[in-house]
């Protein structure tokens, strides 16, 4: 029965990936621009003004986070699209009528969202490379924390598009909360600049963890505790994998 | 051992409609079974709980004797279903659908790609295979969705209008595909608007009514439950006005040289044609008006109707 879960996962793996890599110019390309404009603007021209934050240029202060944007937007939208796509053309039911555990099916669509975050990481981590020469602390740290976020994000996505009953549905979350928690996570700035007051409503944003822990990677300095920051990303992926279980076993917005 | 035993099914949505009143159905192995309803009656949200994807609100389901509940994975590795509506992704290559639900039943790429090549060859579909979804006709659509349900070798294949909309030709190469499938020992449930479909396939009918099982018996046993036919005769000779029968009360005239005659199960036909006979009417051909199955299931479920109306 393992060998049979093995091939679902493997097939469901695969079709996920085959989906974004087929249509890369949507899924891979647009990060890549996006991310070397936000170089050439906060980089090059408003960065040279701002001068030095945490001891470093401004533009390799600001390499890590963008990277980390574009793994946690592409893990996201991965899953929800994929998804909710499935759900809206109904073949989504080709899985629900298979003996395919719920465990697989999210572990399965998780593989697919953490595949094209990280490719799109790579991708981005190498455009960079044209803006600003960096070196990396602990590789480990920065390929963990990539996958790690990459997995949150995935089952954040999943979560979504469980819910969804409109393609509105699919653009709100990533509207109006994935873009400010990124934004107020410590990307474009240490919180060390922050009032004492901010500093602590900031330390309730776990993006700020997953940012200050890859840019741990990179630079060996961070605003959180390396620790810390796995421990709070690690407490996340418990919880959303346990509501996405949940949701699953239930049926809710899948099955009437 | 049945190959599907429901007991005391039972839907109620969310809305407050209940679909299903505590079901009991028993389909034999190997059997070629007809579930059949107006629209409405719930034959789709019972096939949909038996498949998965409809919640049920209480009862049993069993499959080769294991429970869609406690055994879920071993209960759906033996079952196919066709469900109504197309549930592909139409962007995907014909061959891929295949291939990808095999994979989703744990059969390995290569065994599943042998299956694909078998099935989308015996369905007409061959020269389709790197053809997106999206581009076949309704007809194919339909016969790949045979072909995805059969791509993990089922022991029971449920069809769910599997015919609707599709030509008679195509119908009848689609009849005899399943039949072979049948006789290769895969049960068979059947659900179908076309009630000649059902009568000339099915050895086994429940008919399904407002969310409760009105009949359950061999089609043989139901057909003989039919009182009376309609019969369409083709005269030789023109004639004006309805002929008067003494053993037959229901007779209408269509046109000059055809008429239609309710015979009921005390009368033979060879009554009515003597009688003809005696008037001077010779009779050409004759046909039924409808299919036998047709009639009484109108008869079967119109009855009910009015019994929940009163």
């Amino acid at each position: 029965m393992l060998r049979q879960f093995w091939i679902a996962y493997l097939t469901i793996t695969r079709k996920e990936i085959y989906r974004f890599m087929r249509i890369w110019v949507q899924t891979i390309i647009p990060p890549v621009v996006m991310v070397a404009l936000y170089f050439i603007i906060f980089g090059s021209l408003i960065g040279q003004r701002i001068g030095e934050m945490d001891g470093m240029a401004y533009m390799d202060f600001i390499m890590p986070g963008l990277v980390m944007m574009s793994i946690i937007t592409n893990s996201y939208g991965n899953v929800v699209s994929s998804f909710y796509g499935a759900k809206y053309s109904r073949h989504i039911e080709e899985l629900q009528v298979a003996p395919v555990p719920n465990l697989v099916i999210v572990l399965g669509f998780v593989t697919g969202g953490l595949t094209r975050g990280i490719c799109v990481g790579i991708a981005v981590t190498l455009v960079s490379l044209l803006f600003t020469e960096f070196s990396v602390y602990n590789p480990w740290v920065v390929l963990l924390v990539a996958a790690l976020t990459s997995c949150l994000f995935a089952l954040a996505g999943l979560i979504n598009a469980i819910f969804a009953n409109s393609f509105d549905d699919i653009t709100i979350i990533p509207t109006f909360v994935l873009t400010p928690l990124t934004y107020l996570g410590g990307i474009f700035y240490s919180i060390r600049m922050l009032p004492e007051f901010w500093q602590q409503v900031s330390l309730g944003n776990p993006i700020l963890y997953m940012v200050n822990s890859f840019r741990y990677g990179f630079r060996g300095s961070s605003d959180i505790e390396l620790l810390t920051a796995l421990g709070v990303i690690g407490f996340f992926i418990a919880l959303l994998f346990g509501i996405c279980m949940y949701l699953l076993d239930r049926g809710i917005g899948i099955r009437q | 051992m049945y190959a599907l035993e429901i007991k005391g099914l039972r839907k109620t949505y969310a809305s407050g409609l209940e679909a299903l009143k505590g079901i009991d159905l028993q389909v034999e192995e190997g059997d070629f079974f007809a579930l059949l309803g107006p629209n409405g009656a719930g034959k789709s949200t019972c096939i949909g709980i038996i498949s998965g994807l409809v919640n049920k609100s209480a009862g049993e389901v069993r499959i080769f004797d294991l429970s869609i509940d406690s055994s879920f994975i071993r209960a759906r590795s033996l079952l196919g279903s066709v469900p109504q509506e197309f549930n592909f992704n139409n962007f995907e290559p014909v061959e891929e659908i295949l291939i990808n639900q095999g994979g989703f039943y744990g059969v390995p790429k290569a065994l599943a790609r042998e299956r694909a090549e078998h099935y989308l060859a015996q369905l007409g579909l061959w020269q389709h295979r790197r053809q997106q979804a999206r581009r076949l006709s309704g007809g194919m659509k339909r016969r790949l969705m045979i072909g995805r349900a059969l791509i993990h070798d089922p022991r029971l294949l449920i069809l769910d209008e599997p015919t609707a909309g599709v030509d008679i030709e195509l119908r009848r190469s689609m009849w005899d595909f399943l039949e072979q499938i049948n006789d290769q020992g895969t049960t068979i449930i059947l659900t179908t608007h076309y009630l000649e479909e059902a009568e000339r396939m099915c050895r086994n009918v429940a008919i399904i009514d407002n969310g409760e099982i009105i009949r359950h018996s061999s089609m043989k046993n139901l057909l003989r439950q039919l009182n009376s036919e309609i019969f369409v005769l083709y005269l030789r000779d023109d004639i004006a006005e309805v002929p008067r029968l003494a053993s037959f009360d229901n007779v209408r005239l269509l046109d000059y040289h055809s008429i239609e005659v309710e015979v009921h199960e005390s009368r033979s036909i060879n009554d009515l044609i003597s009688e003809l006979a005696a008037l001077g009417i010779v009779v050409e051909r004759m046909r039924n008006k409808v299919n036998r199955l047709e009639e009484l299931f109108v008869k079967l479920t119109a009855k009910n109707d009015k019994l929940s109306l009163a």
